[in-house]
Parts: C-alpha cells; structure tokens; sequence
C-alpha cells in the first residue's frame, strides 16, 4: 500500500511539470508556430484582402524583389541594422569599461543609462522626433540662443534620414549592451588581471589582450538580442519619420505591414514577413545550434 | 427534484436568450472620434433611440480609418462583422467584392434614394443592382484655401489656372511669405496630385488615367507636365513640411504664415475653430484648373451582411442615415454637404453652398469624379503603388520622365 502510494507519488512528479507546461506549449505550437505556418502559406497564395488559399507558387515573391520600395527597405534594413549594432556593441563596450573603474556612484550611474531602455520605443520615436525636428526641436534652440549657421535637419533630409533611426535606436539601447558587458567584466577573474599587472602589462594591452576576448560570450548575447531588434524595429521607425520623407525610411517591418493591411497584397505582405522570418532565424539558429552543441 | 431544476435553468437561460434578442441594437464601427464628428453621430444615436434601436458604439481612432480597416478585416475574418462599418467608396466595393456585404435594397427602394443620391456616389453603394451601403456625406478634396488678408495686401486674386498659381505663388515667395502650406505625408501629397492631375488635363484625362489606369495616359506628356508641375509645387512649400500634419498645414494659412493650402473641406473644421469664416477670412476656391469639375470623398455606412434577427436594426439605421434631417445636421458639423441633393443650402456657409451648387452642374456634366487620394480613384494596392511614386517624386529629385515611367510600372505591378 504505501508503496504504491509513493509510486503514484512518483508517477505524479514525473507528471507535474509536464502539466504544468502543457498548456503553454500548446498555445506557442498555435500562436506561434501555427501562425508562422499560416504565414507561409499565405505567401504562396493569391490573398489580397482577406485569406485565400488558392495556390499561386512563388510569384508573390518574384513580385517582392521587383519592387522598389522593398529594395529600398532591405537597404534600409542592411544601413540600420550594421550601424545599430556596430555602434550599440561599441558604445556599450566603452561605457562598461568606464563604469569599470570602481567609480563612486556607480549604481547612480548604471541606473540612467539603464533607463531608456525602460521607454516603449514609441516614447523614444516621439521624444526624438520634436527633438530633432529643425523647426522647433534642436535647430530651433540654436538659433534661438544666436548660433544662426546650426544646421541639423536630417529627419528631413531623405539621404540622411534613416541615421535618426539610429540614433534614437542607439540611444534607447546602449545602455542594456552596456549593462550585459558589465555583467561580463564582473566575471572575469581577477587573478588573471592582477598577474598580468604584475607581468607590466599596460592597460590598453590588458583589456585588448585579457578583458575584451573573455566578453566572447556577452558579444555574442548582445549581438543576438540586437539584431533581432534591428529586423523587427517597427514602432521606432513608425514613430520618429513613419516611413518618411518619402519612402526613405521604409523597413521591412513597415513594408509587411502596409502590404498585408492597409493595401490589401496580403500574399505579399506574406512573403515579407517570410523573408523577415529567414533573416532572423539565419542570425538565431546558429547561435543557438552552437550554444546547445556547447552545453552538451 | 432534479429534472425541475434543469428544466428551470433551461428556461432560465431561454429567456436570457429571447430578451437579449428582443433588444434591438446596431453595432457601428468608425473612425470618428473627434469631438464635432462624434457630436455629429449623437444626433444618429438619438433618432434611433427614439425608435428603441440601441446603440453599440465601436470606434476605432487614427485619421484615415487605417485602424479601423485592420479591425474591420479581424472581424468578418472571425465570422462576426458589426452591422455597419465607415467605409469609403473603394473599400466598400472591395468588400462588395467579397461577398460581405448586405443587402439594402429595400430600405433604398421605399426611400427612392435612386433619385436623390448622385449616380457617381451609387457607383460605389450599388454592387449588382443591390445597394449595400448608404452615404454619409461628400467632401471635396480639391478646394484652394487662401488666407483673404495676405492676398488683400499684396494684392493678389485667387489663382484659376496652375500658371496663375505658380505666378501668384512666385509673387508670394519673393516677398518672404511662404506660398503653401503643406505637409508631407503620402496622402497629402496625393491630395495635390489629384489636383494638378485635373487641373492640367483636364476630367477626361484624369478618368482615363487615374480611374481606368490607362497606360497611355499614365505615360503621356501631360503625365510629365503634371510631374513637372509638381516639382514646382516643391518649390513653393517651406523646408520643414516632411511629416507635418495637416491641421497644422491649416493652421499655418490661419496664422498668416502661409498664404494657401491645398485640402479637403473638412480644413472647415479648423477654421471654424479659430473663429474665423469660411468664405470671408479664408476664402475657398476651387484647386487651379478645376472649376467645372468635382472630386469626391464620400463615407459609408456599408451594411455587413448580419444575421436575419438583426436586419430590421440594419435597415432602420440605413434609413435614418439617409434622412434629410441627419444629412443636413451631421453634413453642417463636418464640414462636408449631404449626399443626397435634395436638402436645402440655406444652412450651410458659404463654401457648402458653392459646393452645392458646383455638384449639381457636375454631375449634369460628367465630371463629378472619384478622388485618388481619398480611396475613390483607385483599389487599395494600385491607390498606395500611385503614392509611392508621388511622394517618392515629391521629396528627390527624380525628373519627370523618370517619374512617368515609374508610375507605369508600380500601376502595372500593382494590378497583378
């Protein structure tokens, strides 16, 4: 009998944790892996307005890479992407570093360049959009306090509109990198800093030689979570310039959403979202592939 | 004691059922959140309070109904459309088109909306010889708003042709007073480009080429001269018009610091807010080269097509819609005239009465055509590709020839 009853025990904590993730699995298998399926086969359809599923082939996707304004928002895409990243990672870098310095306030400090990230980035776009705007925004203030020469509009300026995007995204986010290679400072060994002191090494070589290659695994966090943001960005750019002027500022988030909703090329706007998907997985598989493969 | 209990409960829950159907209600999905707008749909709750037909309010904001559409389109996709919906001409074709739509012949038949309603406007509500949406109003999006004191003192008369604006707008820009007021974003842009397009051509060529997409057309010359002239429409606008919404635009020419503005009458609404008048302080005319013709912008009331208990809610609504005292009530709020011609001009301003009367005669004539810019030109896809490449034009420095021949392909791709 009581044998029995601490076999059922058993059975029912091998049971437990399976119950209990049941029911989010099963709604990740529909509204995420079930919906990427009915994505994908929307973009091989004839949708416009509404589903259907009369079979078109891969004509939506011909159709895609003839257009204009997805070239433009890959380009777009490739521009913000390398340069959010590339700056985030290196503004991040440096501000840890600093921060590194045992200095007073710390805490304080972190805190602020925390902060931003707490901001839906529909605040950030808003805020920096009136900042940047020339007629009442930073331009305006210069010229109001007699700098009458100040110039700054890039918001609009066509050419350089997409590099307020980055701005604002870098803003918003440096702060986090920053926090995520703090993290990874913190864990190196201090041994390992004080015998190459001791072995004259100088600063520059010791965080170039030492610190920075034992970041390895916070670059790779970093870059993952950054470039993930980098393809969805959506509210951001909806936000700071909604795709202007013109279509300079066109990304593929805001391209599958126009396709899909306002213009009623749901079998486009589908295969957007497809290649958007591809994009992002060809960043994620292989980082996970080989954080898996490591654990093993 | 247990079968009683169930039965009890059954009829419990039979009554609930039968009440809640008893009570009659309309469901009313749009976009008008703005306090004339929602001020203007109270008067529509009223009337049918008064015949015991509740109200369910559904709106959804943002401007364009953009919001609204996507909500629109989650809804009937789940099998549960509301009962009508705020739709403008080319989406209530498409939803036509899908099957979606109701059937209001009866309603319109006793009401003799055939007669009253223009036969443009019935182009966009009758699918198959069965009404199935009721209008709401008519705006004009080609109206010219000019502030009366700065052309009084630099004195300047209203422009009718697209040279006597470029002269009139050049005369201004010399003098340091900023010609337009505009803001860039596509639909406005579009809103300009629905004008030169007329205004240049002419109404056959606009519904040769913007109506019927005619390749030939779209390639013309008069294509590039329309392009051309919007490039000197750039000139005449200030530097920081990227973005900018259009009520600001309105309220630029309100405050002097532009002369004109190129917009919709619903820009009423603001002028009247700054207590000025429509007419005297800022004068309306037509958008150059576009006397004689009319472009218009209608919403829709379209009939979603609901279950058979809740069609008699459905027709009375239509109904009060289309009654005189609703069109003139909503119609003086929101700047636009009704959509049936025969209420009287008595109460409108100045601006209402004169596109009253420039209705009729183009109507008479042929030439009351749908807008581009305002989803009575074109389906959705080849709408937004035409954008594309106007608002594209608008803020590069693409020529024109590169701009015809790249309308011709967007139009082109668009329509496949």
């Amino acid at each position: 009998m009581a044998r029995s009853a601490s076999s059922a025990r058993a059975a029912l904590r091998n049971l437990l944790p399976r119950l209990v993730l049941s029911p989010s699995v099963a709604l990740i298998a529909i509204f995420v892996y079930g919906f990427i399926a009915f994505t994908s086969y929307l973009s091989f359809s004839d949708s416009r307005m509404l589903p259907s599923y009369g079979w078109v082939g891969l004509s939506n996707y011909e159709k895609l890479f003839s257009l204009r304004t997805w070239d433009i928002a890959l380009n777009n895409l490739a521009v913000f992407g390398i340069l959010y990243i590339a700056i985030c990672c290196v503004l991040g870098l440096m501000l840890a570093i600093l921060l590194d310095q045992r200095i007073r306030a710390e805490g304080f400090i972190r805190t602020i360049y925390l902060y931003p990230m707490a901001l839906s980035f529909i605040v950030t776009g808003v805020a920096w959009k009136w900042f940047l705007d020339p007629g009442i925004g930073l331009e305006a203030v210069m010229h109001d306090w007699g700098w009458t020469s100040f110039k700054f509009d890039w918001i609009k300026n066509r050419d350089m509109a997409i590099y307020t995007v980055v701005i604002a995204a870098v803003w918003q986010t440096s702060g986090f990198v920053m926090a995520t290679f703090l993290a990874g400072l913190r864990g190196i060994d201090a041994e390992m800093l004080r015998a190459a002191e001791v072995d004259g090494a100088s600063t520059f070589a010791l965080y170039r030689r030492i610190v920075i290659p034992q970041l390895r695994p916070a670059f790779l966090s970093a870059f993952v979570v950054l470039a993930h943001m980098a393809i969805k960005s959506y509210d951001l750019v909806v936000a700071l310039t909604n795709g202007g002027p013109g279509t300079a500022t066109e990304v593929p988030a805001t391209f599958m959403y126009s396709y899909t909703f306002t213009r009623n090329q749901m079998g486009i706007g589908a295969a957007s979202a497809e290649i958007m998907l591809l994009t992002i997985a060809a960043v994620i598989v292989p980082y996970l592939w080989s954080e898996l493969r490591e654990k093993r | 004691m247990k079968v009683p209990a169930k039965l009890l409960a059954t009829a419990a829950v039979s009554t609930l059922i039968s009440s809640a159907a008893m009570a009659q209600s309309v469901e009313v999905l749009h976009w008008w959140t703005a306090g004339g707008e929602a001020a203007a749909l109270n008067v529509l709750k009223e009337d049918l309070a008064g015949q015991g037909i509740g109200w369910e309010d559904m709106p959804v904001a943002g401007g364009g109904g953009e919001a609204a559409a996507t909500t629109l389109k989650a809804r009937v996709a789940a099998g549960n459309p509301p009962t009508a919906a705020q739709l403008l001409g080319m989406q209530v074709r498409e939803w036509a088109d899908e099957g979606a739509l109701g059937d209001l012949t009866a309603v319109a038949t006793e009401g003799h909306w055939a007669d009253v309603v223009p036969s443009a406007l019935q182009d966009f509500a009758v699918r198959d010889g069965k009404w199935n949406a009721v209008p709401v109003n008519i705006h004009r999006p080609n109206w010219l708003w000019i502030n009366a004191a700065i052309f009084e003192e630099n004195g300047l008369t209203p422009p009718t042709t697209w040279e006597e604006f470029n002269t009139v707008a050049q005369t201004l820009k010399d003098k340091g007073i900023t010609p337009l007021a505009h803001g860039g974003q596509p639909w406005q842009d579009a809103t300009i480009f629905d004008d030169v397009v007329l205004g240049i051509g002419g109404a056959d060529f606009y519904r040769k080429a913007i109506i019927e997409a005619d390749m030939d057309a779209l390639g013309s010359d008069t294509m590039v001269q329309v392009f051309n002239q919007m490039r000197t429409v750039r000139g005449f606008v200030d530097d920081n018009f990227s973005g900018r919404d259009w009520n600001l635009a309105t309220a630029m020419v309100l405050n002097g610091e532009a002369a004109m503005q190129l917009m919709g009458d619903w820009a009423k609404g603001e002028i009247v807010r700054a207590d000025m008048t429509p007419g005297t302080d800022i004068l309306c005319v037509t958008a150059p080269g576009t006397e004689g013709s009319y472009l218009f912008n209608t919403d829709f009331f379209a009939a979603f097509d609901v279950s058979d208990d809740n069609q008699a809610a459905q027709s009375a609504l239509a109904a009060s819609v289309m009654s005189p005292a609703f069109q003139e009530a909503f119609n003086l709020v929101k700047g636009s005239i009704p959509a049936r011609t025969d209420v009287a001009p008595d109460n409108f301003d100045a601006c209402g009465q004169k596109a009253m009367a420039d209705i009729k005669e183009a109507e008479a004539n042929g030439t009351l055509l749908g807008s581009l810019a305002h989803g009575h030109g074109q389906t959705s896809a080849v709408q937004r590709a035409i954008f594309d490449v106007v608002t594209e034009h608008f803020n590069s420095d693409m020529s024109a020839e590169d701009a015809v021949e790249e309308l011709q392909i967007a139009v082109e791709s668009a329509q496949l």
